[in-house]
């Protein structure tokens, strides 16, 4: 099948507008005949559930967790861009626009962004209305701040908690439509397959995490806001239960996965602390604001404070190294995720890592304390020369900020950040890939729909900071609310959809018989053990820097696992109750075929681009020396794989990518 | 360190569930507890026993969904730290530990340590929300300035993750902080004004219908709040509600 | 406004004004108890109006007895409602990590001052009502210091009334401070006002202990 992005005729900043006044439109007393199925309630699905059950059609709305809220949008920290230009610095939507391509490395499509940055000024007037409570100044007005990768601050915020916000925003936009009827919730229930009839998605089959009960659900269209997979390295910045498995189970049904092996590192996670690591802890970008990244300039005081012989706030300002304001002159501490991840990798590499396994960089905030705590003494009228007066003024300031992120730290790691530098290292975070998906938002099958992390459409090869949330929001409040419309429209007299057909059934004995091969399978190995393998696989040989032979073996290695797993691995109880490893198993299934399918488009895509990092690919002289290089001439393309039975026989679909209104060049950040 | 762990089994909503004692080994201070119990499941797996079930998510302590009552204490006895951000640091090597689920009429108990809070989300579709249409036809965001103070507050009052822990460490099982924190957000804010009436009319309802107890203004709740919502929000629901009610 | 007596918070808050009111007659009621000490016959003035005041003894009393039975059945109301709503107890519940032990055992503290109101009235209450209106005594306004003191001749009277006393200052410590937080009040000047309810809490029950004590050793004879 040819891939059509159906993207609208006409110049880029009128091309929203102008398909929204092009495509149908069902009229209210139809949308009540109408039903939509949305799994996932984070930011994109809970805000997707809540429009379209507003706009009358009857949605069944899906999630794993015990309610919708907890959906891990709620972790997300620092902010959300919008193109507001609230505080006057030369913010725009073609601003905004521009960022998010440069910053995508180009591997994203034109359109698709513009209307994200398009509609960004909308999600904050929403939020608002909704009671969002968002930072505000002393003039009562809105508050901004700076993120990665731009020179503008446009991040509205709420503390470290900007993601719980909005989630609950868009939770209380639910719950209104909840308690009037309009969306049913299944709360604990988990997407096993897509049911698709006449080659259209017509409902699921889910099982009951509770009773172990097999469901058949139907409907005129399905929403997958699922997320990212993150998880398919074991340890990441995801929540536990963060998975896979429905984009998966889509792309079996047909639907594309595109650019699996976009990935997102981020810079500042704190480290792994041991083998009983389950996950790793985000510190939020906005920290980098105020935060200075170093290592020590020599080796043996790395050495020696690896081995607790020296402490950081002992090592003088010049036997530090600000690596990235050394490297980066004109972003500094904030450049992009994947240039800073980068950085931090190559410094700990050549050994000047501090913490015991040297795999962290200090991210130090005493000379954004003197600063702030300077400030306020002027402010105040007091002695600026105080130096514990200064101190503690600006240990204020910076509480204020980020105190609940510096409270998390202090409970993980022990230390105090006000006082002594905090330790990070990359973390993986987000996943730019998934399911390709038009302008519509619709996958390849028809009636489904992707949004949010689920699809890969507005990042490109790395994601800004504060984008995340953008687009969960965009696509849930404002794109696919009109973009489904268009396709239902021709349902209006199709009446319900019965479950009582080969089709759901064909789809129900499917997952019936997966599990039962799971849960009777007389293995001796806990799931676990397949996933931190798998982990380690990803990481070491798919994770910040990659290469050919590395990526190869990666997929002989991963085929061979994904064997042994359904050999050896043992799950206990039984399948008519809640069994969390039953659970675990089937998300680890598909996390073990996804992962060859991202070592395949690794291995593909030979050049480096944002986080895609390939060793073969790098800029050999010049001022550039060391950075990424992309090969514009052969991979300006978005790879989108065809399901063929094993992952390693998936076939490449190249959706070309056009650039009309942003100069393609080399993305510098120094 | 060596512990002795004494867990509360219990197979079903129906079943008689039992406190069941467990040893363990090798558990490092650096780990999280929910990563101790990672390791003592991972143990019973490999013995062929059944895990112990409890819920966890995020492990960052916002999404809300560890539960867990340590040693007598919500969210065991460190403070303003969800389970998942309790470290094993604040043990002693050889201390017997007790881990119960929470405990109330309005939380049963599905399986071990894992209960049914739904009654939260029940309280939420009471009132919980600003009746505004998602449709992006809304005002500019800033048309309506909030003093900086009140929108604090409402922050405050907002980054309540419903975990519960109030329920679980108030002695009568009341939910009065839970919804309280809720009441308070939009109540404090100028686009909450418009349906306060009815909002703390609604939740209130529902919470006590949901069989939670009342309030007898200990101050558990807030000490045990992994993110310290303060009782001045139980306060302000109580005058809301005194209003609404003279006023409906 | 017609649930609000059957809602958690309407039922918080009926509590906290009866309790209030109740602070109110306890202050009232110590004023004229303390003059026993400095006055005899302020002791019997006050005694006299209050026990033959039409006013006091028809409208008044009634509204008393029916606040204090009302505190203490919406107590009770309260308590079983609180047990039913965590069914099956904790094996391990470190209350008192999180909160005081005053505030966790007001029914217990409540228990014993209605035990001690039970015996405060077969001393002087059911003794007064049966000489007014059973035997239709003559009023001899200058009998009360007298009866009073005696009251306190026993030892063991006098220890009871102290030990309830002691049960009063630590219901009224969580109490009394507790009833502005109930009726939604929780500001600077509600935290000062906590300051000053705690001080009574303790005074006031200090006082009354000081007074049966006073009169305990300054026997008149009979």
């Amino acid at each position: 099948m040819a891939l059509d992005s159906k993207i609208p005729q006409g110049p880029l900043a009128d091309k929203w507008t102008k398909h929204k006044n092009d495509i149908n439109l069902v009229n209210p007393a139809n949308k009540r005949l109408i039903d939509v199925i949305v799994v996932g309630t984070g930011l994109a699905g809970g805000s997707a559930a809540a429009t379209l059950a507003e706009l009358g059609y009857n949605v069944k709305a899906f999630c794993f967790q015990d309610s919708p809220r907890r959906a891990h949008s709620i972790a997300a920290q620092g902010g959300i861009n919008a193109a507001k230009n609230y505080q006057g610095d030369g913010d725009s939507t073609y601003r905004l626009f521009y960022d998010t391509v440069k910053g995508g490395d180009y591997r994203s499509r034109e359109s698709n962004v513009y209307r994200l940055a398009e509609v960004s000024a909308n999600i904050i007037d929403q939020c608002v209305a909704q009671g969002v409570p968002f930072a505000r100044d002393y003039g009562g007005l809105l508050d901004n701040r700076s993120f990665g990768g731009v020179l503008v601050s446009r991040t509205f915020y709420a503390k470290g908690q900007t993601g719980q916000q909005l989630l609950l925003g868009a939770y209380s936009a639910m719950n209104r439509q909840i308690g009037r009827g309009k969306i049913k919730m299944y709360n604990r229930h988990e997407m096993l397959d897509i049911v698709k009839v006449d080659g259209k998605a017509r409902g699921i089959i889910t099982r009951n995490l509770i009773t172990g009960e097999i469901e058949r659900h139907s409907a005129h269209a399905v929403v997958l806001g699922t997320g990212g997979y993150g998880n398919v390295f074991y340890l990441s910045t995801n929540a536990m239960g963060s998975n896979v498995t429905a984009a998966w189970k889509a792309h079996k049904r047909g639907a594309y996965f595109a650019n699996p092996c976009y990935t997102q590192i981020h810079p500042t996670c704190i480290p792994v602390s041991g083998d009983h690591q389950s996950k790793l802890t985000l510190m939020s970008e906005s920290l980098r604001n105020d935060g200075r990244i170093w290592v020590p300039a020599k080796k043996e005081d790395a050495i020696a404070i690896r081995e607790g012989r020296l402490k950081p706030t002992d090592l003088k300002e010049e036997d530090r190294d600000y690596y990235l304001e050394r490297r980066y002159p004109a972003f500094g501490n904030l450049v992009p995720r994947d240039v800073a991840s980068r950085a931090a990798k190559e410094r700990c590499d050549a050994g000047f890592g501090v913490n015991k396994t040297g795999e962290a960089v200090y991210l130090d905030f005493a000379s954004a304390i003197e600063r702030y705590g300077k400030e306020q003494a002027y402010v105040q009228h007091l002695d600026a020369n105080d130096k514990a007066l200064v101190k503690k003024l600006g240990q204020e300031v910076v509480k204020t900020k980020y105190g609940n992120l510096f409270q998390m730290y202090n409970k993980i790691v022990d230390q105090d950040p006000y006082n002594t530098p905090m330790m990070i290292y990359p973390a993986v975070h987000y996943t730019m890939g998934g399911l390709w998906v038009d302008y519509n938002l619709q996958t390849t099958v028809e009636g489904l729909y992707a949004i949010g992390e689920a699809n890969f459409s507005d990042h490109g090869a790395n994601r800004l900071g504060a984008s995340a949330l953008m687009q969960g929001l965009a696509d849930g409040y404002f794109v696919l609310p009109y973009t489904i419309g268009d396709y239902l429209s021709h349902d209006i007299r199709t009446g319900p959809i019965s479950t009582d057909t080969p089709e759901f059934e064909e789809a129900e004995q499917n997952v019936r018989k997966q599990v039962d091969a799971l849960v009777n399978n007389e293995g001796t190995k806990a799931v676990d053990y397949f996933h931190k393998k798998l982990g380690k696989i990803m990481w070491n040989k798919c994770g910040m820097s990659r290469n050919a032979t590395d990526l190869q073996s990666a997929i002989d290695e991963i085929s061979a696992l994904r064997d042994e797993f359904y050999k050896e691995v043992r799950v206990p109880g039984t399948q008519n109750e809640f069994n969390e490893e039953l659970a675990k198993a089937l998300r680890v299934a598909d996390f073990l075929e996804l992962g060859e399918l991202f070592a395949k488009d690794a291995l593909t895509r030979n050049e480096s681009c944002g986080g895609h990092f390939r060793e073969e690919s790098v800029e050999l002289d010049g001022p550039q020396k060391g950075e990424a290089l992309r090969d514009d001439e052969n991979f300006t393309f978005v790879s989108a794989w065809e399901y063929k039975g094993a992952p390693k026989d998936a076939v490449l679909h190249k959706e070309e990518l056009n650039y009309e209104n942003i100069e393609v060049k080399q993305r510098s950040y120094k | 360190m060596k512990l002795t762990l004494k867990i509360w089994r219990q197979k079903n909503a129906q079943a008689k569930g039992q406190m069941v004692t467990y040893p363990i080994d090798g558990i490092d201070g650096d780990m999280s507890f929910l990563e101790m119990m990672d390791v003592l499941n991972n143990k019973l797996i490999n013995e062929g026993e059944e895990p112990v079930v409890f819920d966890h998510d995020c492990r960052e302590g916002i999404c809300g969904s560890c539960s867990m009552f340590i040693n007598g204490e919500a969210h065991g006895p460190d403070r303003l730290v969800t389970t998942c951000q309790l470290h094993m640091r604040k043990f002693k090597d050889g201390e017997t530990i007790t881990i119960e689920p929470f405990r109330a009429d309005g939380f049963p108990v599905i399986k071990d340590l894992m209960v049914d809070r739904s009654a939260f989300d029940r309280i939420q579709h009471a009132g919980g929300f600003i009746s505004v249409n998602t449709s992006g036809n809304t005002q500019d965001a800033n048309s309506i300035p909030i003093e900086k103070a009140d929108a604090d507050d409402a922050f405050a009052a907002a980054t309540c993750i419903g975990c519960g822990a109030c329920v679980a460490s108030c002695k009568n099982a009341s939910a009065m902080l839970f919804v309280s924190a809720k009441v308070s957000q939009f109540a404090l804010l100028p686009q909450g004004q418009v349906e306060a009436t009815d909002r703390v009319l609604n939740m209130v309802k529902q919470m006590d219908e949901e069989g939670f107890g009342n309030c007898t203004n200990t101050g558990a709740c807030e000490v045990e709040c992994p993110k310290g919502i303060s009782l001045e929000n139980i306060a302000r629901m109580n005058r809301e509600y005194l209003s609404a009610s003279l006023k409906g | 406004m017609s649930g609000l007596l059957k809602s958690s918070i309407g039922r918080k808050v009926a509590m906290a004004l009866s309790g209030l009111f109740l602070v109110i007659f306890l202050t009232q009621h110590f004023v004229i108890n303390s003059t026993a000490v400095i006055d005899p016959d302020t002791f019997n003035a006050w005694s006299h109006f209050m026990g033959t005041n039409p006013l006091v003894q028809f409208a008044l009393q009634p509204v008393l007895i029916f606040g204090v039975v009302f505190h203490f059945v919406m107590g009770f109301v309260l308590e079983l409602q609180n047990r039913k709503a965590r069914p099956v107890k904790y094996a391990n519940y470190k209350g008192g990590e999180a909160a005081p032990w005053t505030s966790r055992n007001m029914i217990l503290s409540g228990l014993v001052i209605l035990a001690f109101l039970g015996l405060h009235f077969y001393d002087f209450w059911i003794p007064e009502m049966i000489h007014k209106y059973v035997e239709f005594a003559p009023e001899d306004p200058t009998r009360y210091y007298a009866e009073t003191v005696h009251k306190f001749e026993s030892p063991v009277r006098v220890a009871l009334y102290v030990i309830s006393f002691v049960l009063l200052a630590l219901h009224l410590w969580h109490g009394f401070a507790s009833t502005f937080q109930s009726v939604g009040f929780n500001n600077a000047y509600s935290k000062a006002l906590s300051k000053f309810a705690k001080v009574w809490a303790v005074a006031i029950p200090v006082g009354f202990i000081l007074i049966a004590v006073y009169l305990h050793l300054n026997q008149i004879p009979h």
